[in-house]
């Protein structure tokens, strides 16, 4: 059995005429360490399947689960524990709450973890030194640069140690040297044995990956594997950044 | 890093939702807070002149005949010469189950008597049960002695009599040993003499006309004590006067009434204010919530969230709209009370009252808003996001 499986996935907005098909029958499986890419053009339903394997989107059908858990089979309160314990978000926009520091976002996952306050302030303090914001942790959000919140959000995605990480576009509001350096550190994380989803539609990212999914119209139309850099090239027919 | 935490946070950094939280729950208990204190307060007042009025029970003789005076005139002496209560059985009012009720009993004897030629009424009376019982007399001279009177105003006016002067009674002199301010009462009309001189000069020894009873009227159930006093003298009339703090119990009943009617209002427009602002809040931040809930924030946990934050203005509410309205109480009051001196004191019962009265109508109005944030679809935030 697979650690992540997708099983005929079907995720349907809406009814009759007005119903659009964003997820339409995917299936798939990602073993445990893997670090997958998930790519495809503009409203083929990647971020919907991101949602779905995040436990935040019941599937209209099909079966999902990770490591043998069947995640729609469990309830609300229970998917909220399966996303505290098993999952690390990062998403394009970082989502910070602006009103707390930088230190307390990345308490935030931590929050409803009955653990007393200074191992969870040793936590975020040690995965805000993995990103290497240890200096800024009692800044807002708004004073520090867009490179910096990202590196906040994988901090916050990574702080409770979850063992996968599912991120939607990190290097959408990038710069390349930033991109860069996030890539390196998701990279980092996968050799420490994280299992890392990555939707993104930029190749050079997904040349970090190990794995390709390409989507397009909801369904799955490649799923091939990624020998470093060079590969994209014959993937995409596109060059690697400079 | 805790929940309330965020709460804390969340009200600091949305300070003008927060502040109109604050200032919907605030008028709501200030003014119920200002309304109920002055209410205690004028009752405390009318109480106090309840006691300031002096003889609030009347015991008379029983009589079939028919009053024959009427707005201060008389057709007759008729009613001064009926039957008379015995001074002996007046010891059984200090027996009734409310005696320790009793500030102070009068017996008084009536009797017409004649000074050079004109009819006039003597009073004999219980000087030191007077200051009790008649707490407004204000006496020019000394309290008379065995051979002395006191005149009311009237009476030494058309006597011609003044302190110091003599007046021939039956065969015995008497010396005017004061003279009464004026009352604006029959008291101005009368002579006043010791109850046993008086008893004396008009051959009733042993009889009282009437007694006037004060009785402590704090919360004593003066209708209780006006039954058993009639049960302890049999052959008397008792009757309770209280016709003009009745009517100022009924005006304040009728302010109470209204002043409740206020208060609920209030409390509806408050808590209609919170839930409208609570709402606002949660909608404004959905995206928030949506982030919470993808970091494994269970429904209870973003429920808890939201009634925390209002819980905290709801408690801050309970704290300021009780001192508002305990210091709109103490400027309001003056205008209100009849001038009696009362002082607004701290009611912890009305203080609790309000604290717990805020939180709750700031919790209950929360709960739609917060299962409301509750429900949010996460996977629908963060795509708002």
């Amino acid at each position: 059995m697979s650690y992540i499986q997708g099983e005929n996935l079907i995720k349907q907005y809406g009814t009759g005429d007005a119903a659009v098909m964003a997820v339409g029958g995917m299936s798939f499986r990602i073993q445990m360490g893997e670090f997958v890419a998930v790519m495809g053009e503009s409203g083929s339903g990647k971020s919907t399947l991101l949602s779905v394997m995040g436990a935040l989107n019941t599937p209209t059908s099909g079966q999902y689960s990770v490591d043998g858990l069947e995640v729609y089979q469990l309830k609300q309160d229970q998917r909220a524990d399966f996303r505290r314990e098993f999952l690390g978000f990062v998403f394009q926009s970082f989502h910070l709450v602006p009103y707390l520091t930088i230190l307390e976002n990345v308490m935030l996952p931590l929050v409803t973890v009955k653990t007393n306050g200074r191992t969870k302030r040793s936590m975020a303090e040690d995965a805000l030194s993995r990103v290497g914001l240890n200096g800024k942790a009692h800044r807002l959000p708004s004073q520090v640069s867009g490179g910096e919140q990202e590196r906040v959000a994988i901090a916050r995605a990574i702080v409770n140690e979850p063992p996968i990480l599912l991120a939607d576009e990190p290097s959408g509001n990038l710069d390349s040297k930033t991109t860069r350096e996030v890539m390196d550190l998701f990279r980092s994380l996968n050799q420490d044995g994280m299992t890392i989803v990555m939707v993104t539609h930029s190749p050079e990212c997904a040349g970090y990956a190990r794995r390709l999914l390409r989507i397009s119209d909801g369904l799955l139309v490649e799923d091939i594997p990624i020998n470093g850099p060079e590969s994209k090239l014959e993937c995409w027919g596109i060059g690697v950044m400079e | 890093m805790t929940l309330k935490d965020i709460a804390l946070r969340n009200i600091r950094r949305r300070k003008a939702k927060a502040g109109f939280v604050l200032a919907g729950l605030l008028i709501a208990v200030s003014t119920a807070v200002a309304l109920l204190g002055l209410i205690e307060a004028m009752n405390r007042d009318i109480q106090k002149n309840l006691e300031e009025y002096g003889a609030n029970i009347l015991i008379l003789p029983r009589t079939e005949n028919l009053s024959l005076t009427y707005g201060g005139l008389s057709l007759g002496g008729v009613s001064f010469e009926m039957q008379e209560i015995r001074q002996a059985d007046l010891v059984r009012v200090k027996a009734i189950k409310n005696a320790a009720n009793v500030a102070a009993m009068g017996p008084t004897v009536l009797g017409a008597i004649e000074v050079d030629d004109r009819k006039v009424l003597l009073a004999g009376i219980d000087f030191q049960a007077t200051t009790i019982l008649k707490p407004w007399w204000q006496v020019a001279g000394t309290v008379p002695s065995d051979s002395g009177v006191l005149l009311g105003s009237e009476a030494a006016r058309i006597l011609a009599l003044g302190t110091g002067d003599h007046l021939k009674v039956n065969g015995s002199i008497l010396q005017v040993s004061g003279l009464l301010a004026p009352t604006g009462s029959q008291d101005d009309h009368l002579v006043f003499a010791r109850l046993d001189t008086a008893q004396s000069l008009l051959h009733k020894e042993g009889r009282v006309s009437m007694v006037e009873v004060a009785a402590l009227c704090t919360a004593c159930p003066i209708e209780a004590m006006v039954s058993q006093i009639s049960t302890a003298l049999p052959g008397t009339k008792v009757m309770a006067i209280q016709q003009v703090v009745q009517g100022r119990m009924e005006t304040l009943d009728h302010f109470r009434k209204f002043s409740y009617g206020v208060a609920v209002v209030l409390v509806l427009v408050g808590s209609l204010v919170v839930l409208v602002t609570m709402m606002g809040s949660v909608r404004e931040r959905t995206a928030e919530i949506g982030i919470f809930r993808a970091m494994g924030f269970r429904r209870s946990h973003v429920i808890r969230i939201v009634l925390l934050e209002a819980g905290i203005i709801s408690a801050m509410a309970g704290v300021l709209g009780y001192l508002i309205g305990f210091g709109s109480t103490k400027v309001a009051l003056p205008f209100f009370s009849a001038g009696n001196g009362i002082a607004v004191i701290f009611d912890p019962l009305l203080a609790a009252g309000a604290f717990a009265a805020a939180v709750i109508m700031g919790l209950a109005s929360s709960v739609y808003p917060a299962l409301l944030a509750a429900r949010i679809d996460p996977s629908d935030a963060l795509r708002t996001l």
